[in-house]
């Protein structure tokens, strides 16, 4: 009987001691420790993110091209819903049912899912179904808004160069400290290379709220509040009429247009065709257009003017080997050439060439646009006999040349993904070998300047972006000062830009006035007269880039008034056949339309023809 | 047989009642919505609530009016009818929260494991109060391990361990019955090493251990030259083994000398070598434990242990329950936030917070002085249990009162220390407090059937 109740207490004395260790351990927490309380209160602080508004764009005249309009998400926090009537808020938010129950899904499984804390439903519901939802928001306990912005655009122009913003993605959000799900960045075009600019800051407001989850006010009267920054507006350096009159004539071509205000190195106009309208890739349509463009054989969403660098200049190159050849006195402004309908490489091989009048100066030989000429002129180059290192030293100082100009390198343009285009150097020639013929000495390299003489006419492994070709133009133009070209006006938050800093190429300026003469009488008298204006002395050189894959690319560069010029221009249509067929009368319509205002009655016709053509199968 | 007849007894009566209403009111306070004031809403866990107090007081009577001679006769038929249901929830169960406990009546969901509590309480008592059994012969001992075992395991085999884990607390029972209080040591010697396994290296454990040996060997033995080499032989082995062996190789050393020892002890019958084969089978279950925690338990199981120990600190993910329910209780301060006042209650910071976790309500809105008398109301009922139990003339009612308040007492003891962080966050509720038909149910028809028999506790029972 003893051993029983002495079992009895001690069950008894377990009871009572592990009690009394609970008791003790609520007496800690409940009456000493005070770090509770904090932390209870700590938990009814909401933090509360404020997106600020993203600047807009307008362009060099203060034409609005880039718009913000108010879009709303719908947000809500699932422990908060009561007795939800779907079918109502799917009728009011104009959604499917199916759509509803997607979302709510895709909400439930995405990572960091709290149904304590707001989460996303549906996003970028626009003003006028958000405003029918609005009156009727209280009936949804535990539904919120929040407004957002998309962008619009009152021109549906200039799509490849403004780009467009979308949600960021997991990648983005781990490589930086700002960006959160659901926030947007700019993807390509001004939009990524201004992110920064235009995003601003978002700010964040603590706010508390009461047991029941109503806002009661700010926390500590805002003291650790962030203000969001709004983002800057930037102007462009674009005319935005000039864009869309572009965009107009390279309808239905496959190519690019650029012109540059030579002065400043301003890109007036950037199109890349075909272009699609940047509205479509704005708000909730974009996944499905995004794909839409993604799929089009024509490839609409490749900048052909900045990221193809596949384009031989053909002869558009022609001015600037004659500067190079003048600037190393490989020969003189006088210096003639008998073509004689081509340059003999050897006994059966010709470059060949079209009839034309004696080419007895580099004037004449720009103007007739003659090959043999320049083949020589490359040949007297890569020869010169004041170059110690042969040929191949000839071959570098005419790179060297090539990238003063702009050619064969990353011109440090405000736009992503630009092409350095290919100009070859004499590393690459030894690297690949035409024959096999082993080299009589270190000077002597395995290839001789015949086997590369294309290159003087524009052609064989050359390969430039109509970017490339429109800032040479500029170059020549504006007589060898120059600025990086650039699509944003860089004077309001920036006055270390390297756009305002003036450069010069290292060819002499009488050299350029041979040339420019030169690529005057081509207009006047030469393979561009199509491109010709009354009153206006328009400089010009055209160019057709022969193409394996089928009809020759027709190109034509163009800068005017021959003085003081306004605006330097590349035109670039691909199979398009002879420079003055359809490039020549682009670039000459739309110098006309910019310095003019207008086109003159007698090239109405002109316009006309350029604008239907389609070639396009 | 009307004059052996007395009044139920009023105190434990009223205590339940008590309970009772406080957990209505904490279930009310958990799931409290402005938008749904109305306390019969039945769409509402407190409107439910409400109507299954209803039915436990109905089923409380109807409980008084049976024969006292039917739980005693059909003890094993409850609990063979328990035991089926077990096995039918786990072919027609419906599975929630990832163990598959209910059966799906449409209008309720049964959880079937609680009402294998009351039935195997009623086995136990009729199996111990029988005159031939003696829990000091090992069969009888097995038996009752049985009995215990079998429900415990198909509950195991639904996926909840934490009802599982209940069963265990009958060992209170058995030690009562006069089953050894060496057993009742060995559990607990068993979870001061599962702990310290946890929380220390090996080596230190062992470093531990062997200067214990070491103090009880001199103190017996003084120092002996022959008896200090056998001590440190092994103790030096194991230590070194525990070092250079990879863990599964040196378990298996292990096993195998602490047979050899085993054999030796019992046929040398040498105190140092009974002592070293304990020492081996301690080493065997740190490192067993040990093992079994980093390779066999799931990621989710090392986390709530790890969270409670303080080896893991995660206040947003694993470990955010159990730190919202202590900034719950915690912030309660001593007098409370007031009725349906409660900050992280209302802002439904707190999970499960009308079920495993109600107790935060109490905590937060009535503070420790709520707390205090809480736990006091359930030291009285346990007390009060216990002395009920005391008092019975035949043995059934004692064992199973003892039953009633082992199931009470562990529920109580671990559902509280789980909100406060003093034990793994294991989903058992709280007795008469938290919500849940079944729960509330099945402990009503626990206590009651205790009520009745103690209200003829001067009738013999057979």
């Amino acid at each position: 009987m003893e051993t029983i109740n002495l079992r009895r207490f001690i069950i008894q004395a377990i009871i009572i001691l592990l009690s009394g260790v609970i008791l003790i351990q609520l007496f800690v927490m409940q009456v000493t420790d005070e770090s509770y309380a904090a932390m209870a209160a700590n938990n009814v602080i909401r933090d509360v993110t404020v997106y600020p508004s993203r600047g807009q764009v307008i362009d060099r005249n203060g034409h609005k091209v880039v718009n913000n309009e108010a879009v709303y998400d719908i947000i809500f926090i699932p422990k908060q819903v009561q007795e939800l009537d779907t079918n109502k808020l799917c009728k009011l938010l104009d959604i499917t049912k199916t759509d509803f129950v997607n979302s709510l899904k895709k909400v439930r499984k995405s990572k960091g899912y709290n149904p304590l804390r707001p989460q996303t439903l549906f996003k970028q519901i626009p003003g006028n179904v958000f405003s029918k939802f609005q009156e009727y928001l209280y009936q949804f306990p535990g539904f919120y808004t929040q407004v957002r912005a998309v962008r619009s655009y009152p021109y549906a122009n200039a799509s490849h160069l403004l780009g467009y913003i979308g949600e960021v993605n997991q990648q983005q959000i781990d490589a930086s400290e700002y960006y959160e799900m659901g926030d947007y960045i700019g993807i390509s075009g001004i939009e990524r290379t201004y992110e920064k600019v235009l995003r601003g800051e978002k700010g964040l407001k603590k706010i508390i709220v009461d047991v029941h989850n109503r806002e009661i006010g700010s926390y500590l009267d805002g003291e650790e509040d962030k203000e969001a920054v709004a983002g800057k507006d930037i102007q462009l350096t674009i005319d935005i009429n000039l864009q869309s009159y572009a965009e107009e004539l390279m309808k239905n071509k496959k190519g690019a247009v650029v012109a540059i205000e030579p002065a400043s190195g301003e890109i007036l106009t950037l199109v890349s065709a075909p272009y699609y309208d940047p509205n479509r890739l704005t708000g909730k349509k974009l996944g499905v257009e995004m794909a839409k463009l993604k799929k089009d054989t024509l490839k609409p969403l490749f900048n052909r003017a900045l990221m193809s660098g596949l384009y031989p200049p053909g002869s558009t190159f022609k001015p600037l080997m004659a500067l190079v050849g003048l600037e190393e006195g490989a020969f003189g402004p006088s210096f003639g050439y008998g073509c004689g309908g081509g340059y003999r490489l050897s006994a059966s091989q010709v470059v060949g060439c079209h009839g034309h009048a004696a080419a007895y100066n580099v004037k004449e030989a720009i103007k007739h646009s003659c090959n043999a000429y320049f083949c020589r002129a490359f040949y007297l180059v890569l020869e010169n006999d004041k170059y110690h290192g042969g040929r191949r030293e000839g071959l570098t100082k005419w790179h060297e040349h090539l990238a003063d100009f702009g050619l064969g390198v990353k011109l440090p343009v405000d736009l992503p993904n630009t092409s350095k285009g290919m100009v070859p150097t004499s590393a690459y020639y030894d690297t690949v070998t035409y024959r096999k013929e082993i080299p009589k000495s270190e000077n002597d390299p395995k290839w001789k300047s015949n086997w590369i003489i294309s290159l003087g006419i524009g052609q064989g492994e050359l390969g430039v972006t109509p970017l490339q070709l429109s800032h040479m133009t500029s170059i020549i133009a504006n007589k060898g000062t120059y600025y990086y070209p650039h699509i944003v006006r860089p004077n309001k938050w920036d006055t270390s830009s390297i756009y305002r800093t003036p450069h010069q190429v290292n060819v002499a300026k009488k050299y350029f006035d041979v040339v420019v003469d030169g690529m005057e009488s081509v207009v006047i008298g030469g393979t561009a007269r199509i491109a010709k204006i009354e009153d206006l002395a328009v400089c010009g050189k055209t160019g057709t880039a022969e193409n394996p894959h089928g009809e020759d690319h027709s190109l034509f560069i163009a800068f005017a008034p021959k003085e003081k010029p306004k605006i330097a221009i590349g035109v670039m249509v691909e199979n398009a056949g002879f420079g003055s067929r359809y490039a020549a009368p682009i670039a000459s319509l739309m110098i006309e339309k910019y310095l003019k205002g207008e086109i003159t009655e007698k090239r109405e016709a002109l316009e006309t023809k350029i604008l239907e053509a389609n070639l396009i199968k | 047989m009307s004059t052996k007849k007395v009044d139920p007894d009023w105190l434990t009566i009223f205590i339940y009642l008590l309970l009772v209403a406080i957990g209505f009111l904490a279930v009310y306070a958990a799931d409290y919505n402005d938008l749904y004031p109305k306390i019969w809403d039945t769409t509402r866990n407190y409107g439910r609530q409400f109507v299954w107090v209803g039915i436990c007081m109905f089923v409380a009577l109807i409980i008084q009016v049976f024969d006292t001679r039917f739980f005693t006769a059909f003890s094993y038929l409850i609990y063979g009818a328990v035991l089926l249901l077990l096995v039918a929830t786990l072919f027609f169960g419906a599975e929630i929260a990832g163990s598959k406990s209910w059966i799906k009546l449409g209008f309720f969901n049964l959880q079937s494991s609680e009402f294998a509590k009351f039935s195997t309480c009623l086995a136990l008592a009729s199996f111990l109060s029988n005159k031939k059994t003696d829990l000091n012969n090992y069969k009888h001992q097995l038996i009752a391990a049985a009995l215990i075992g079998v429900p415990t395991l198909l509950i195991l085999r639904q996926g909840d361990a934490g009802s599982a884990i209940v069963f265990v607390s009958l060992i209170l029972v058995l030690y009562r019955e006069g089953l050894s209080g060496g057993f009742l040591l060995i559990g607990v010697l068993a979870i001061v090493l599962f702990i310290s396994s946890l929380l220390f290296d090996f080596p230190y454990i062992i470093g531990i251990l062997g200067f214990i040996l070491l103090m009880t060997i001199i103190m017996s033995q003084g120092l002996n030259f022959r008896s200090m080499l056998t001590y440190l032989i092994p103790i030096i082995g194991i230590f070194l083994g525990s070092i250079y062996l990879e863990p599964l190789t040196f378990l298996i050393v292990l096993g195998i000398a602490a047979i050899l020892f085993l054999f030796a002890a019992v046929i040398s019958k040498s105190y140092i070598v009974g002592l070293l084969t304990l020492t081996l089978f301690c080493s065997i279950y740190v490192k067993g434990v040990d093992y079994i925690f980093n390779n066999v338990l799931k990621e989710h199981h090392r986390n709530r242990i790890g969270v409670v120990l303080g080896t893991i600190e995660d206040n947003k993910g694993v470990g955010y329950n159990l730190n919202q329910s202590k900034i719950a209780i915690g912030s309660g301060g001593i007098w409370g936030k007031g009725f349906l006042q409660g900050t992280q209650n209302k802002g439904d910071f707190v999970p499960e917070q009308s079920t495993d976790f109600i107790f935060c309500t109490v905590g937060e809105e009535f503070g420790f002085a709520g707390s205090c008398t809480l736990i006091g109301l359930f030291i009285i009922l346990m007390l009060r249990i216990i002395a009920l139990a005391e008092r019975q003339k035949s043995d059934f009612s004692r064992i199973y009162g003892y039953g009633v308040v082992s199931i009470i007492f562990f529920h109580f003891f671990i559902n509280m220390g789980m909100t406060i962080g003093l034990v793994p966050v294991i989903g058992i509720p709280l007795p008469f407090i938290s919500y849940g038909g079944s729960s509330l149910l099945a402990f009503t028809i626990l206590l009651f059937i205790l009520i009745k028999l103690d209200s003829e506790r001067l009738l013999y029972l057979r």
